[in-house]
């Protein structure tokens, strides 16, 4: 077969298109350059997980050197003294988010019901969309949100005002993994509860939602924990304090401001309390994040052998 | 031009497996130039699978395994240190669905092989894609729009496009797999015209699932069935008389 | 004809998830209400001429954010610099190359890099890369670079290029899935269309998946830079703040987020609260309508590949 790109026909599989050596050159290219940009994706996936790595390491090798009992019951010490723990950031973290969760848990886990359940209905579009939006609102600007509308009108910055700060940063997240949650539930099951003459509420409420209640749990997990992390929207709602958490309309201490605080501290014994701070934080996150995995994992592989 | 009845193309005691599912079990299969051979059995029945063995297709797929030897003129495509992309580009492919470069215009499409091996001569690209144009009976009906994206034409152009963009790399042999399955009956017509056609330049081998498409445009029909292949033998042999009880009941209807 | 249908509980039930749902829709309007509101008497005094002016003087009450604006879009824009790139990267590897437990693995630690407290970003940022950079990389760019005015001056360490590296890191899982989404979306079938025509794996890789992707990476690459704007307590820490526009990208700078985050609390003059709140406003609008934009182009995507 004689062609004007060279015979390529019966002396020998290789020669290449076109006669000469050129093009055997411009194969070896290829062949070089393919081995080299894949070499690439790989090395960036490298790169791109490093810092977890050093992140990691770096926050527990530093973090566990302060970690006690001390740590968590005791208030920190002045400048100078040895000892003393982030007893009342811990407790003011928890008293945070605990209150932020009372709020926001109802709001995020309703819209996510409303979401999965009525999806093809208009309210559903314009929730689904604010839901997104609100999702991708800056974290700070939630805490001039709750600064216009706690702080201002109370004249003091207050742990209620970090805590709604914090709702509205969870509610997104909760709304949207308990719609997806509920998604993985298949229609038929709906149909089944319908055609035993259930009205759509309980079939909701009773099978859908309580089927999916560890779904769910773990959506609540996953935000609770990205809430515990924030900083920026407590900086100027719940503010600080150096104190034991009294009443929810003063100012209360937090992990991650206190972390923020001692981080820019020049004093060795705060940012050792700001590693172990860290080490906590992180802990925390990853393993709410690894028991949602879990538990994906786990009903995957129980959808399959059903 | 040589003629020989030589097999262009010989399968050597071909398995093939996914994981631990063994889908191609001992097939040995020769090819003659400029013929048509087309692979028929049952959904299932590994015909796909063995057509992907033969230009190292079926590797790409994870936990894909190959055993046996595939000659191409007398060279084993799976000797040591043979590269799969050479092996392909003298074994072009046509699939079941047109599968056209969305976002590459219809030139571009027919001549991609080409530029991809380095051609940058605008004239030689330009005169390789209008001679694979008609040989895939394409020419006239783009000929005015050769910039328009490839996914703008219907669903049988797309495909002669994709037989033209197979044929202007000017391979030797070109696997077809089940190329009419997702078309109308006019455009299954035409590209059935166009094998005929085709196997001047080429070697073609055909899967699929239609046996009158078998009988009416293949020279020599190859019969699967469960990973074997049952019988091999010129079409009309093949179809009138066949040899294995199996294939007497696959072509009379009995399943399948 | 639904609501017909439906018996009293049914409507109740729906009704309660609607009023509870229907604060997030209020929320967003209040959000914008109350921005407006709180920095009303900054915008009657500053007007427009407040984004470029670069003069932010509590001492005096005059107040322009200028150097914020700056500093925000050049921290966000040098960090999707190097995240796009390297996010493209990590999701062809994903998607295109790597074994399934090994893509798993690697899924999973890149996600992980989002669920990390930003504080732990600043702070591993203050004790980890800012020294890195100060003893390393920046004298090494400028003994070899130094002639460009973007390497020049004192290595500080923390800065606008340290800033810019913490949020390429943060945001480089956000693009990451999203691109990973828009290549599992290319059909198996353009991948084995180019194969079969005897490209190499990278050339397929950019003829039947890159090059139909280019919409979804913008999107993702949008959505990237939403979060790295709105992004606050790692920049705080790490971009040194100072109120000022510098050349050098080793020279300390100051976002939009930054300076509400360092100033809001310690804020004296109302004229002072309603400026960071004008800043805040800006920044809302602006995230407001980069996650609008990237929202839109991405759903659009997605809707094409699954029907």
């Amino acid at each position: 077969m004689k062609t004007e790109l060279g015979n390529l026909g019966n002396d020998g599989l290789l020669r290449p298109l076109k006669q000469g050596d050129n093009f055997s050159r411009l194969d070896f290219r290829r062949t070089v350059k393919n081995r080299v940009m894949l070499g690439l994706l790989g090395l960036a996936s490298l790169v791109a997980i490093l810092p977890l790595l050093f992140i990691l390491y770096y926050v527990i090798h530093r973090g566990i050197a302060g970690l006690s009992i001390r740590f968590f019951t005791q208030l920190p010490k002045p400048v100078g003294e040895t000892g003393g723990g982030l007893g009342n950031a811990v407790l003011g973290t928890l008293i945070l988010v605990g209150l932020g969760s009372i709020i926001g848990v109802p709001v995020g886990v309703a819209s996510g019901v409303y979401l999965a359940e009525y999806r093809r209905s208009k309210y559903a579009n314009v929730l689904r969309s604010a839901v997104e939006l609100l999702a991708g609102v800056p974290s700070i600007i939630l805490g001039i949100f709750a600064y216009a509308l706690i702080v201002v009108p109370m004249k003091g910055f207050s742990a209620l005002a970090g805590s709604i700060a914090l709702a509205v940063i969870l509610i997104p997240t909760v709304a949207k993994t308990t719609e997806e949650v509920l998604k993985l539930v298949p229609d038929h099951i709906r149909e089944a509860g319908l055609a035993l003459g259930l009205p759509r509420w309980k079939v909701i409420l009773r099978i859908v939602v309580y089927g999916s209640r560890s779904g769910i749990l773990t959506g609540v997990m996953l935000g609770v924990a990205r809430i515990s992390g924030e900083s920026a929207p407590l900086l100027f709602t719940a503010l600080n304090s150096q104190y034991w958490p009294h009443g929810l309309l003063n100012p209360i201490s937090s992990l991650p401001v206190q972390i923020y605080t001692y981080a820019i501290s020049p004093f060795d014994e705060w940012t050792q309390l700001a590693w172990t701070g860290s080490m906590v934080l992180v802990l925390f996150v990853l393993v709410a994040n690894l028991s949602m995995r879990a538990l994906i994992y786990q009903k995957g592989s129980g959808g399959k052998t059903k | 031009m040589k003629l020989t009845l030589e097999p262009i193309l010989s399968a050597k005691k071909v398995n093939a497996y996914f994981g631990a599912f063994q889908a191609i079990k001992d097939v040995s299969l020769d090819v003659a130039p400029h013929s048509v051979t087309a692979l028929i059995g049952p959904s299932g029945c590994g015909k796909s699978t063995f057509l992907r063995t033969l230009n190292r297709l079926h590797e790409e797929i994870p936990g894909a395994r190959f055993e046996g030897e595939v000659l191409l003129e007398g060279e084993d495509i799976y000797a040591r240190g043979m590269d799969p992309v050479q092996v392909r580009r003298k074994i072009g492919m046509v699939f079941q669905k047109p599968n056209p470069f969305p976002s590459l215009s219809i030139f571009e499409n027919v001549v991609v092989g080409l530029t991809l091996a380095g051609v940058r001569n605008r004239h030689l690209l330009e005169e390789t894609a209008e001679s694979a144009l008609k040989n895939a009976a394409l020419w006239d009906e783009v000929k005015d729009k050769l910039k328009a994206p490839g996914t703008s034409l219907s669903g049988g152009q797309q495909q002669r496009l994709c037989i033209a963009r197979a044929l202007a790399v000017k391979p030797p042999v070109i696997l077809m797999d089940e190329p009419t399955s997702a078309l109308d009956p006019i455009s299954t017509a035409r590209i059935e015209e166009l094998l005929g056609e085709m196997k001047k330049e080429v070697t073609v081998i055909i899967v699929t699932h239609n046996m009158q498409q078998a009988a009416r445009c293949s020279d020599h029909t190859a019969f699967f069935l469960l990973g074997e292949l049952v019988e091999h033998a010129r079409s009309p042999t093949l179809f009138s008389n066949p040899q294995d009880r199996r294939t007497e009941q696959y072509i009379t209807g009995r399943f399948g | 004809m639904r609501n017909r249908a439906a018996n009293l509980g049914d409507r109740r039930f729906q009704r309660t998830l609607m009023a509870l749902s229907g604060s997030v829709v209020s929320v967003l309007g209040l959000i914008a209400v109350y921005l407006v509101k709180l920095s009303w008497p900054a915008i009657r005094e500053f007007g427009l001429p407040f984004f470029w002016s670069t003069d932010w003087d509590p001492v005096k009450d005059h107040f322009g954010a200028g150097a914020f604006i700056f500093g925000t879009v050049t921290s966000s824009f040098l960090a999707l610099l190097i995240a796009v790139p390297l996010s493209i990267s990590v999701a062809l590897f994903l998607t295109e190359l790597a074994p399934r437990k090994i893509a798993a693995l690697v899924a999973f630690m890149v996600e992980m890099l989002a669920a990390i407290p930003s504080v732990v970003y600043g702070l591993w940022g203050i004790f980890f890369l800012a020294p890195l950079l100060r003893l390393h990389v920046q004298p090494f760019l400028s003994r070899h670079f130094g002639w460009v005015f973007l390497f020049q001056g004192p290595p500080y360490g923390i800065g606008m290029f340290a800033a810019a590296l913490i949020l390429a890191i943060m945001v480089t899982p956000t693009i990451t899935a999203i691109c990973r989404e828009v290549f599992r979306a290319v059909p198996e079938t353009q991948r084995e269309a180019a194969l079969g025509l005897g490209a190499t794996k990278w050339e397929t890789i950019q003829l039947a998946v890159v090059k139909s992707s280019w919409s979804g990476i913008f999107g993702a690459s949008i959505l990237g830079l939403g979060r790295a704007l709105g992004e606050t307590m790692a920049v705080t820490m790490l971009i040194g703040n100072r109120n000022e526009i510098s050349a050098s990208l080793f020279a300390p700078g100051q976002t939009m987020a930054s300076v509400i985050a360092n100033e809001y609390a310690e804020a004296e003059s109302s004229t002072h609260i309603a400026a960071l709140a004008y800043v805040g406003l800006a920044l809302f609008i602006v995230s407001f309508v980069t996650n609008f934009i990237a929202r839109r182009i991405v759903l659009r995507l997605q809707g094409g590949a699954s029907r």
